[in-house]
């Protein structure tokens, strides 16, 4: 029994695994601008084990229907953040999402995420992203000797930001957020996090260069506090939270 | 073969495109509204935002007293609004109370709502002529009416005939 789960199954087994399966249509947002300006939709209905991923599914019509279909993903495991699309209207990682818990009744639909250039299919140009990430400097930046062993913190520091350490860069915050697709200018709730993740770190010292990025025209007042990218972080990170708490800080450090 | 088109009746301009487009020769692909160019103006350094947020926030709070207690008065209390006449109102601005604070919330709500219209133009205005052009019609009539009602409120005559 445990062993037909583990090893490819056989002929017997075939059988008990495809009772398992049901049929699920795939309605694919497909772009290449080689054949056409315009992106269509297209169906793939394929069998498929309801207890598996989205991206299986894609990796199965990748490999056995169509080789044409073009997707990021590096780890399939929820780790690496290459593998975030608009699955059923909702940005998620495809690696996380299970099909059993997208009604796979209805078709379930896979777009690219918005507010980016769609490049080809599902892949989009990731640039003004990390553009506006690296604006905000998301490294340490400290004064003075560098101490020998490791810089010390308290748990209480630590706890401070952990909740912003946890991002992936998969963009499904900020290719949620209604202003990010309509002005690219913003920088999004994927940088404020990872400004936030060093503006309260205890350790770092250039929390007020990164207030002062943050504090400009595209920076955290242009939040209209929607919770779009807490509602799409596939880490449960609070992101709207975050971007209120560089606001207060913007704020206490004026008054 | 389980793969089948739903856009079939747009396949037939997709073999014609298909001539059009090529590997040497690829559609122009959309890019992302307002994309940072050389052309992007760079950071201001100012706390206008800031302070914008902010006052959204405080004159929220007030407005809420003021146009409530504004309502209250002329629609609501004592005969509702059928009172309401060049009397009444002449009665009301003989007390400087009444007229500060018809004064206050006339600014707080010109500067709340023009405030709020700005963002929602920055917002949505998808081209920089229409965000301009929106912007300059926002601005005229926010200082035509606050500078007439101000005016009005300071020079009221109750016996002009």
């Amino acid at each position: 029994m445990s062993t037909a789960t583990v090893e490819k199954p056989e002929a017997g087994a075939a059988d008990s695994a495809a009772s398992h399966k049901i049929t699920v249509t795939f309605r694919i947002r497909r772009f290449n601008p080689e054949i056409s300006a315009d992106a269509s939709w297209q169906d793939f209905v394929i069998d498929i084990d309801p207890k598996e991923r989205v991206l299986d599914a894609l990796h199965q019509i990748k490999w056995e229907e169509d080789g044409t279909l073009t997707f990021r993903r590096s780890c399939a495991h929820g780790i690496c953040g290459s593998d975030a699309m608009r699955i059923n209207g909702r940005n998620r990682l495809a690696c996380k999402t299970l099909i059993k818990d997208l009604n796979p009744a209805k078709p379930i639909t896979v777009e690219a995420i918005k507010g980016l250039t769609v490049l080809k299919d599902l892949i989009v140009d990731m640039e003004p992203f990390f553009q506006a990430y690296r604006d905000v400097m998301p490294f340490l930046i400290t004064s003075g000797n560098e101490p020998t062993r490791e810089r010390r913190q308290s748990a209480a520091d630590r706890e401070r930001f952990d909740d912003t350490t946890k991002c992936i860069l998969c963009a499904a915050c900020t290719s949620s957020c209604p202003v990010f697709w309509n002005d690219g200018q913003y920088f999004g709730p994927a940088a404020i996090v990872n400004a936030h993740r060093f503006i309260f770190d205890s350790r770092d010292e250039a929390g007020e260069q990164r207030l002062e990025i943050l504090n400009d025209k595209d920076g955290v007042w242009r939040c209209r506090t929607t919770f779009n990218c807490t509602d799409a972080c596939p880490r449960g990170i609070e992101v709207t939270k975050a971007i209120a708490e560089v606001k207060q800080a913007l704020i206490t450090r004026r008054f | 073969m389980t793969t089948e088109n739903t856009t079939t009746p747009a396949s037939g301009t997709t073999a014609v495109e298909g001539e059009r487009y090529s590997p040497e020769n690829p559609a122009p692909v959309i890019e992302p509204p307002r994309a940072r160019t050389t052309r992007t103006p760079r950071s201001t350094r100012t706390n206008f935002e800031l302070y914008g947020w902010l006052f959204m926030r405080l004159s929220g709070i007030l407005l809420v007293f003021l146009v409530i207690g504004h309502l209250l008065i002329q629609l609501v209390l004592d005969g509702g609004v059928s009172k309401v006449s060049f009397a009444f109102v002449a009665g009301r601005w003989a007390s400087p109370f009444w007229m500060a604070w018809d004064l206050i919330m006339l600014w707080l709500a010109m500067l709340h709502g023009a405030n709020g219209m700005r963002t929602i133009i920055n917002d949505y205005a998808q081209r920089d002529n229409t965000r301009f052009w929106l912007k300059v019609l926002l601005y005229t009539a926010t200082t035509f009416t606050i500078l007439l009602g101000t005016l009005v409120i300071f020079t009221f005559d109750p016996n002009i005939r």
